[in-house]
């Protein structure tokens, strides 16, 4: 991969940092009257998520790092691995655990999720910002109580737990917001 | 309603009709204040054949002839102040590559003036009488500190007397970044940039008497404190850096021994040499007058006086 020199950072762009893939959140360039000009960076860890703060003096660089982002379809779990699949070339790429985590939840077999390479392989995986699930275990709904706030949890196909309104049936479909885990609305898909 | 045309092409200024009228009557009221005080304006080459060997600064540059953007007018002024020229101004563009951020373009507009027979504190007293003259009020007025004093008030190290050893541990904790083996200069630079400057008193700031190692183009002295200082002063309007000047060096020698200390770490930086100045050390021997100088940034100047966060309200086209 290429060089990055501290003038050609910017928001972005992805670098190595600490032998760890990162992508630059900001870049403050910061120079005196006269003399060392710096450049203050905030990097977010791509595998980790943390975020870091470094500085640079002008004229140092980073390695770029291989990072790249696709749409992919999920195609199902074989217990320990998850497959997911490039919809142009019908390349296949398996992420483990770690990579997925949490994204788990809302994974629907031929869904399309945003999947992070690194070095050609999932890195980390993002769902849909809304999905459709159905509702696998609930209990009963009570007729006619739509007008009243309550919630109840619902179990859904994927194994996510959530909080929807008493009126709902295992069976029904509901739309989540898969970066807070609220139920949005119920749906027909 | 006339056509926009393509409206895919971003071909629209990114100032405001009211900072173009602010910046002409800003431009105006310079011109003004100088014409009042006898300081002639004068328009030397923004196109040189030598360029700076500073080497923080990076010179844009032509190829055919190969010319340097120049990256102040500062060499050219000082050989028409040799020359005889008496007090003068210059007002125009300056090139720094690579300087890009929120005050930071690498065109830029530079008020830059000399007034032989005068010293630092005169040339303070008449840039505070300038901001105030365009509107830059401040109920505090323009205050004065050494760099020693703002420096022990804000990080608690006497930046003269501080071995290098505790300026680079205390930098190393502001940047979280290993300084060991940086230079003291850039010691100070980073602890100024990073922890002091934002922390200076509002309004308009003088600081003045620099370290040694920080002395640039300006003439050492001895402090109260019998320390050697460089007589430089840099001007704060509201914890942004807006002017920086010098009692001049005027001793051709030592003009000399720090360009080619320049172009030693020029070369320990990877950086190109650049050729040295003849004509300015020439016009140096032949007698620059006792004088002291400074440049000002006209769009931070502009960016106080509309309220503007970012160098791109003030100038017209950036990208």
């Amino acid at each position: 991969m290429a060089n990055y020199s501290t003038n050609e950072f910017r928001s972005g762009l992805k670098v190595m940092l600490d032998g760890d893939p990162c992508s630059i959140v900001e870049n403050e360039f910061v120079k005196p009257g006269k003399g060392q000009a710096f450049s203050r960076v905030r990097l977010k860890n791509l595998k980790t998520g943390r975020v870091w703060d470094r500085t640079f003096k002008s004229g140092e660089s980073l390695e770029g790092a291989d990072v790249s982002e696709q749409n992919m379809q999920y195609l199902y779990n074989d217990g320990e691995y998850w497959h997911f699949m490039e919809p142009d070339t019908f390349e296949q790429h398996q992420a483990d655990k770690t990579s997925v985590g949490d994204t788990a939840l809302w994974l629907r077999e031929q869904d399309t999720c945003i999947v992070t390479l690194y070095n050609g392989s999932p890195l980390a995986v993002a769902a849909a910002n809304h999905v459709d699930l159905e509702i696998t275990q609930t209990d009963p709904g009570l007729k006619g109580d739509t007008a009243q706030g309550g919630t109840k949890p619902a179990t859904l196909s994927t194994g996510a737990v959530i909080k929807v309104p008493l009126f709902l049936n295992e069976g029904e479909m509901v739309s989540v917001d898969t970066r807070t885990g609220e139920y949005l609305n119920r749906s027909k898909k | 309603m006339p056509d926009d045309g393509d409206t895919s092409i971003e071909w629209r200024p990114t100032t405001s009709n009211d900072t173009l009228i602010k910046r002409a009557r800003l431009l105006a009221q310079v011109r003004e204040f100088f014409a009042l005080r006898r300081v002639l304006e004068v328009d030397v080459p923004v196109l040189g054949e030598r360029t700076v060997s500073d080497p923080h600064l990076d010179s844009l540059y032509t190829e055919a002839p190969q010319r340097y953007l120049q990256t102040s007018p500062e060499y050219f002024m000082k050989r028409l102040l040799a020359a005889g020229s008496g007090p003068i101004y210059s007002l125009g563009k300056a090139f720094r590559a690579g300087d890009k951020g929120r005050n930071h373009n690498p065109e830029f507009t530079l008020l830059e003036w000399y007034r032989p027979s005068w010293d630092e504190n005169q040339l303070m007293a008449e840039i505070a009488e300038l901001l105030e003259s365009v509107g830059c009020t401040s109920n505090a007025g323009a205050q004065r500190v050494t760099y020693r004093d703002i420096f022990l008030a804000t990080v608690n190290l006497d930046p003269h007397q501080a071995s290098l050893a505790d300026l680079a541990t205390l930098a190393g904790d502001i940047a979280q970044r290993d300084m060991n083996g940086e230079s003291r200069a850039s010691c100070l630079d980073l602890i100024f940039s990073f922890e002091i400057e934002a922390r200076l008193p509002p309004g308009i700031v003088f600081v003045h008497d620099y370290p040694a190692c920080l002395c640039a183009l300006a003439q050492l002295g001895v402090d109260e404190q019998g320390v050697t200082v460089a007589r430089r002063f840099e001007v704060f309007l509201d914890s942004t850096e807006l002017a920086n000047g010098y009692f001049e060096l005027l001793d051709a020698d030592e003009q000399r021994r720090r360009f080619s200390e320049d172009s030693r770490q020029r070369k320990a930086m990877g950086k190109p040499e650049m050729p040295v100045d003849e004509k300015l050390l020439a016009a140096l021997d032949a007698g620059l007058p006792s004088c002291a100088g400074v440049a000002l940034g006209v769009d931070r100047l502009l960016m106080h006086l509309v309220g503007a966060q970012h160098i791109e309200e003030v100038i017209a086209f950036l990208k």
